[in-house]
Parts: C-alpha cells; sequence; structure tokens
C-alpha cells in the first residue's frame, strides 16, 4: 500500500496549506456545529436511557449558547473570523466564516433552541423520547448552526439538507394522521426547493468556476452582469423565497407547521425560514448584488404580497396554530423588503426584524402550547375563552406577544418596522411603506382577535360569562396553574428579551448595522477568508 | 457533446417536472428521484466535459496529468447523490405510510391536516 | 419471499456481503470504495437477511437498533475532526500514525476514522429505513 504521505512531501503544497498553527480560539467558528452534532450522536446512541435525554440537549444547547456568544464578542471586536477545514486554504477547501451577519443569527437561533428544550421538558412522553426527538432537535440545531457559519455554497446546501432531514424526522414524530398529511407536504415542496438550490449551484460552478463565498464576489464582480448569471440569482432567489415561506411558494407551510407538538412548531418558527431569509441576504444581498438588483422590482412586489396575503391569510383562520403560520409568512415579507432594496438602512431593519420574528414566532407558538393546555388541548378559537380570570400574567404576556408581532411601541417589532417604513420611503418605494403599514393594521386585527375571544370574553361559546368551567383537563385547577406557571417561564424569558429589545433597541441596531455594512461591501470578509490565515 | 447532454438533461427535467404535477404520490416519488438524477447529470455538464482522461493521480505520479477532468464536480455529485439517495428512501417509506394510514395515494384526498369544509372563523361573540 | 432455498442461502449471503462491504470501505483510501458505497452494501445485506428470515431475526441478529449504528458513525465522523484540536491544526486536518502492527507498517488515520464514521452512518440509516419497510410488507 502506498503511503500518501512520503508521497505528497515531494509536491510543494505550502501555496495550498495553512502553514501556522491555528490559535485555539478559531475553534470557536466550528464548535456551534460541532456541539449540538456530537451530542445528538450520543442522544441517538443512548436512546433507551429515555430520562438523560433532556438533560442531554438543554447542556449541549446551553453550551452552543456560551460559545456562539463568544463569537459574537470575537466578531464585535475583531471582525469576521475564518477556519479553513482540513488545512486547505480557499478557495481551495472550505472555510467556515462567522461575520456579524452569521454570528448574529447563530445566537438568536441558540437562544430559541434553548428556550424551546427548555420548555420541551414534559411535552414528550417515553416513547417519543426513545424515538429520538431530542437528538433530532440537536442534529436540527447542528444543521442551521452550520448555515449560518459556513463560507462555502455546496456546504450551504449540505447544511440545508441537514437540517431538512432532521426537520421531517421531528415532524413526523407520532405518526397521526394530520401529520403525516402535513410532512408530506412539507417534506416534496422543500425537497424541491432545495433542488432548485442544486441547480442553481451546479450553473454558478459552471459560470464562475468557485463555490467559495468569498471567491464567488470577486469572480461575479468580474464577470459581465449577464443573462445567464442573472438567471441563475434568480433560480437562487426561487429557492431560498420557498424555504422562507414567501408568497406565491408557501404553500408548505400553513400545511404542516400545525400539524407537530406545538413546540416542535415553536422551533420550526423560530429557526427553519430564518434560514432562508439568511440565505437570501447571503447570495442576493453579498454575493451577487449586480445580478439581484436587475429583478428587485419583482422581489419588492413579492415582499408586499407576501407580507399583506400573510396577514389576511392569518385573519381568515379560526385555529390560532394555523393564525401564527400565517403570521409568519407575513413576518417573512416584511424581511424581504431589506433583499428588494438592499441599502445599508433597509438590511439594517431587515437583519433587527429577522431577530425579533425568531423571539416572538417562538414565544407565541409556546404560548399557544400553555394556552391549549389551559383549555383541554383546543386551538380553535370558538373554544377558547375565560383566559383572563384564570391567568392574568398569561394574558399580559400574550398582550405583550401579540403588540410584538404586530409592530407596536414599546416592544421589539416597533422599531424595525419602522426603520424599514423609513428605508421604503428613502427608497422611493410607497407602495413597500404602505404594505408594512397595511400588515401591521391587519396583524393587530388578527391578534386583537384572539385577544377577545381567548382572554377578554368570559368563558367559550355557549357558556355564560364570568364562568370557570373550562380550566384544567380534570378540574385540577391548582395542579393545572402550577403545570401551566412552569410552562411561562421559557415565554417570560423570550418576552424580556422581546421588551428588552423594544426599549433598548441601540445594542442590536449598531450591530446589525455592522452586519449590513458588511453585506454591501465584503471587503473585511474576503480579506479574512484570503489573508487572514498565513 | 454539452449540447448532446444538455439536451438530455432538459428531457430528464421535464419527465420529473411533469411526474412532480401528478397527483399520485409514487409518480411525484419517481419525479423526485428522476429530478435527483437530473440535477446530477447538470452538475457533471457544468464541469466541463473531457473524454478519456479519469481524475485519477497514477500510482508513480505526483501531480495528475494535464487534460483530466475537473474532479470537484464528480465530488458534488456523489455527495448530492447520497443526499438525494436517503431523502428518496425517506420519502419512500413516508409515502408508503401516507398510503396505509390514510388509505390513499391521491394528494387531492389528504386533507386532514387542512379540512376542506373549514367554518370561518367567528365574527363576533 | 421465504423459500426455502432463498432462506437457507440467505444468512451465507449476508455475512459474505458484510465482510465484502469491510473489504470496500478499507480499500476505499487508495482505490475505487470507501465509506458509503461499504455501507450501502452492508446494509443491503442485512436488507436481504430480513427478506429472507423476517425483521426479528435481524433486529436479534445485530443487538443494536440500527439507528445507534448511526449515532456511533456519527460520534467516530466528528472525533476525525476534533482529533486535529490537540494537534493543533484545522478541524478536518488528514492525521496520519505509522504504527507497525504484526510486523508490517499499517498507516492509519482521520481520514479513515471518518471513512469508518460514514460507513456506520450509512449503515445504520439505511438498514433502519429498510427494516422499516421489510416491517410494514409484513402485514
Amino acid at each position: 500500500m502506498a503511503t500518501p504521505d512520503h508521497a505528497a512531501t515531494a509536491v510543494d503544497l505550502t501555496a495550498a496549506l495553512v502553514a501556522a498553527p491555528i490559535p485555539a480560539a478559531d475553534w470557536l467558528v466550528i464548535l456551534p456545529v460541532l456541539i449540538p452534532m456530537v451530542a445528538g450522536a450520543i442522544g441517538l446512541v443512548t436512546r433507551w436511557r429515555s430520562g438523560l435525554q433532556w438533560h442531554l440537549a438543554l447542556g449541549a444547547l446551553s453550551l452552543t449558547l456560551v460559545v456562539d456568544v463568544m463569537l459574537l464578542i470575537r466578531v464585535a471586536t475583531e471582525g469576521p473570523i475564518v477556519m479553513a477545514m482540513g488545512r486547505w486554504l480557499p478557495p481551495f477547501g472550505i472555510s467556515f466564516t462567522a461575520d456579524a451577519l452569521g454570528a448574529t443569527f447563530a445566537v438568536t437561533a441558540a437562544v430559541v433552541a434553548l428556550v424551546a428544550t427548555f420548555y420541551a421538558r414534559d411535552s414528550f412522553n417515553v416513547s417519543e423520547r426513545r424515538y429520538g426527538i431530542f437528538p433530532f432537535l440537536l442534529l436540527l440545531m447542528a444543521g442551521v448552526s452550520g448555515a449560518f457559519l459556513t463560507g462555502d455554497l455546496f456546504n450551504l446546501y449540505v447544511w440545508f439538507e441537514v437540517l431538512l432531514i432532521s426537520s421531517f424526522g421531528m415532524l413526523v414524530m407520532g405518526s397521526e394522521k394530520a401529520q403525516i398529511d402535513g410532512t408530506i407536504k412539507y417534506a416534496f415542496l422543500n425537497l424541491v426547493a432545495t433542488t432548485l438550490f442544486l441547480i442553481a449551484i451546479g450553473l454558478l460552478y459552471g459560470v464562475l468556476g468557485t463555490l467559495n463565498m468569498a471567491d464567488i464576489v470577486g469572480a461575479a464582480q468580474r464577470a459581465p452582469s449577464s443573462a445567464p448569471l442573472i438567471a441563475i440569482a434568480c433560480l437562487f432567489f426561487f429557492a431560498f423565497a420557498m424555504k422562507a415561506g414567501a408568497f406565491p411558494v408557501n404553500a408548505w407551510l400553513p400545511a404542516s407547521y400545525h400539524t407537530p407538538r406545538i413546540v416542535v412548531s415553536a422551533l420550526f418558527a423560530g429557526l427553519l425560514t430564518k434560514v432562508g431569509v439568511y440565505a437570501l441576504l447571503r447570495v442576493l444581498v453579498m454575493l451577487l448584488p449586480r445580478q439581484a438588483d436587475a429583478f428587485s422590482g419583482l422581489v419588492a412586489v413579492i415582499a408586499a404580497l407576501t407580507m399583506v396575503l400573510g396577514a389576511l391569510g392569518a385573519l381568515a383562520q379560526s385555529d390560532f396554530r394555523r393564525m401564527l403560520g400565517y403570521l409568519i409568512i407575513s413576518g417573512i415579507g416584511s424581511m424581504l423588503v431589506g433583499v428588494a432594496l438592499a441599502t445599508e438602512a433597509a438590511l439594517t431593519g431587515a437583519i433587527v426584524y429577522a431577530v425579533h420574528s425568531m423571539l416572538t414566532m417562538t414565544a407565541l407558538y409556546l404560548i399557544a402550547g400553555v394556552m391549549a393546555a389551559r383549555v383541554d388541548g383546543s386551538f380553535d378559537l370558538r373554544r377558547l375563552g375565560g383566559l383572563y380570570g384564570a391567568s392574568p400574567l398569561l394574558a399580559g404576556l400574550f398582550l405583550v406577544l401579540g403588540l410584538s408581532v404586530a409592530g407596536l411601541p414599546p416592544f421589539s417589532g416597533f422599531w424595525p418596522k419602522l426603520v424599514l417604513v423609513d428605508a421604503s420611503l428613502a427608497a422611493g418605494s410607497r407602495m413597500l411603506a404602505f404594505a408594512i403599514l397595511a400588515t401591521g393594521f391587519l396583524t393587530t386585527l388578527a391578534v386583537g382577535r384572539v385577544w377577545l375571544y381567548a382572554f377578554w370574553r368570559g368563558g367559550p361559546e355557549g357558556t355564560a360569562d364570568g364562568t370557570r368551567t373550562v380550566l384544567g383537563p380534570a378540574g385540577d385547577t391548582a395542579a393545572a396553574d402550577r403545570r401551566g406557571t412552569a410552562l411561562l417561564l421559557p415565554v417570560l424569558v423570550l418576552a424580556a428579551a422581546i421588551v428588552g429589545l423594544g426599549l433598548w433597541p441601540a445594542p442590536l441596531y449598531d450591530f446589525a448595522g455592522v452586519a449590513a455594512r458588511g453585506l454591501i461591501d465584503p471587503t473585511a470578509y474576503i480579506g479574512a477568508v484570503f489573508g487572514g490565515l498565513q | 457533446m454539452e449540447t448532446a447532454l444538455a439536451g438530455l438533461v432538459a428531457a430528464f427535467f421535464a419527465t420529473s417536472i411533469y411526474l412532480l404535477l401528478s397527483r399520485h404520490l409514487i409518480r411525484v416519488l419517481i419525479g423526485v428521484a428522476i429530478l435527483g438524477n437530473a440535477v446530477n447529470l447538470l452538475l457533471f455538464t457544468s464541469g466541463r466535459l473531457t473524454r478519456e482522461v479519469p481524475a485519477f493521480i497514477g500510482l508513480d505520479e505526483m501531480v495528475p496529468a494535464p487534460g483530466v477532468a475537473n474532479a470537484l464536480p464528480q465530488a458534488l455529485i456523489l455527495t448530492a447523490i447520497v443526499i438525494s439517495f436517503s431523502f428518496f428512501a425517506f420519502l419512500l417509506v413516508l409515502g408508503y405510510r401516507a398510503y396505509q394510514e390514510l388509505g390513499t395515494d391521491d394528494t387531492n384526498g389528504m386533507r386532514i391536516a387542512e379540512p376542506r369544509s373549514e367554518p370561518p372563523p367567528p365574527m363576533g361573540y | 419471499m421465504r423459500t426455502l432455498i432463498f432462506r437457507t442461502v440467505a444468512p451465507y449471503i449476508a455475512s459474505l456481503m458484510l465482510l465484502f462491504s469491510i473489504f470496500v470501505l478499507l480499500r476505499g483510501h487508495n482505490d475505487p470504495g470507501g465509506g458509503f458505497i461499504g455501507g450501502l452494501i452492508g446494509a443491503s445485506g442485512l436488507a436481504i437477511y430480513g427478506l429472507a428470515c423476517g425483521v426479528a431475526t435481524v433486529r436479534r441478529a445485530i443487538r443494536v437498533h440500527p439507528m445507534s449504528i448511526a449515532g456511533i458513525g456519527l460520534i467516530l465522523a466528528a472525533l476525525a475532526g476534533i482529533l486535529s484540536l490537540p494537534a493543533g491544526v484545522p478541524f478536518m486536518t488528514g492525521l496520519w500514525v505509522y504504527p507497525t502492527i504484526l510486523g508490517s507498517e499499517a498507516a492509519l488515520s482521520t481520514p479513515m476514522l471518518f471513512d469508518i464514521g460514514v460507513y456506520c452512518v450509512v449503515m445504520g440509516a439505511i438498514t433502519s429505513i429498510a427494516l422499516c419497510l421489510e416491517e410494514y410488507d409484513g402485514d
């Protein structure tokens, strides 16, 4: 057997390999992927220890959050950090690259996943834990972190598939009829979306001859902005818009998000569509800006339609969970405004909106779970009622989340909407500004109706005002109260973050501004990938 | 050569899209399988086609022979094959499961998650 | 499917395929072969065994759940990358050792460890899906 190592010494590879030993701190770039992945693997092997699973997931995700925050701090102080996998210098090797945008998304995703996992302590019975729900959750998180931190387009595709296959596993768990029905639609349509992504990658490689993101920026600038690259940018937009749930390719989202366990819905709401938004920002704004500019008018129209039709869809639902699915879509429209305008202000608004949306939508699904647990497990608006009397804390939290998702001050949804309206008017697009404001109004109506039905009236349909008969599944009100309060703790944490971001938005704004400037002018990113390794 | 393969890729895509638009899950599944192959062929074509020089380094050589095929698209295809294979396997199980649980492979009949006759939300109270 | 001939031959075929899968896995470093194709061959061996002798027999024969095999594979593959940390090189860098085992030099490396991980992941995941399908076939 030949020994490749001896042979390799004869060829001079020093120009292609990382020469100096790398500082241990650079491992921060890869650890947010590695920790959940290893923990997920350990969880898979020890599935029969069903009591251990939750603790394992909680520990691993806490560690991931700590590492993500350290990464964020380092990115904020030193600029983008790169690790070249396997010592191969980019563009030969895959370079994991953390910049302000990726780090912001990664930290928010870790917060959302940790909070949802904390909520999930009693959500799954023994057989569901043995099925491997927590390992799937951890692998999903590994895929999400990988997507946010990779610096290679094909690697991004691989992470998309990792998170997709884990989400299939989580979605279908339980195997109820509605779940299988929802999973069928989710699985086939998402597969088509990722296949479109792969087609775009293949064509882009054929035209530019590289897949490293930093390398693509330069190659796309040198290439003439001709039909092939514009078509490729269009394909990327189509694929990622489908992943993000933009109109008109969002049929999979309302068809599936209300079918699994509520905590799974909450995770999906916080993580999955935002990966699509992140990819849109990364590819259309940073990699192919001139090409995306050719169809930015179309993106603007799609953004407006997504917002307004999402909010209208929410108004037409009588099931609280399905209504939330439409609210996710409506929020995606606001983020698309940033992609359409691609100015610094609009991108800053879109990034802040993404952070706000991840926190708020997860919290809304979780609070929906708490509300349904109070009323015999139903999410139907007709069967909810009298919850204000049962738990004023629950009512107050819902009001915070509802006003935040509608974009009213002083909560986290207000500032990004304000910035986006401002940026739309500055860019001369009154249509977008009007759409954002109209969406805010429609969302307020939809959320207000839930408030009226679930909290404000005395009891569900058919009961007299002021009766408390609906409380508790089996009459044990005290136990139900205790359980409900324990479940409210994660929602409380998220609501605190939402209020905090609403009252002190400046730090997030400044950092999102750094991320937006990094997207428009990726010199620092490219410098870190190609210069920072010697 | 590229033109011929481009035509083949187009035929693959046309077939798979036709099948994907079917109402029957089993046809959609076959469409997914063909779609994966169409993409693989597309990746292969995008890496320039060269004849008869495989992307291997001989035992007594240090660098590949001049004019070898681009190895990267082949590596990409390998990854894509692995992924599309595992997805197809999962979708097969899912489709079969759906057929057992829902008793149909007609997507028009799959309206459990989104019932057709959903009453409108309450208009007042 | 459960004819006498098939049932008699299947264990031999399955064991031969498992052996062959390991051969393909180990030969994969310098020649055509590798973890993915080896894992597929191994999984099809188990699938054939399951077709002939029933899913329960296979589950008993491999002792652990197939998804646990996949989990072990994932750990091995991650380990192949993590070994770069003490070596002070970037993630996933190939590291080689040449110990002398039974008088001949063996080239052991992290790419090989990674490949063994891939083998286990593919073997576990595909076996689990195949057994799942065969189980439905039974009823």
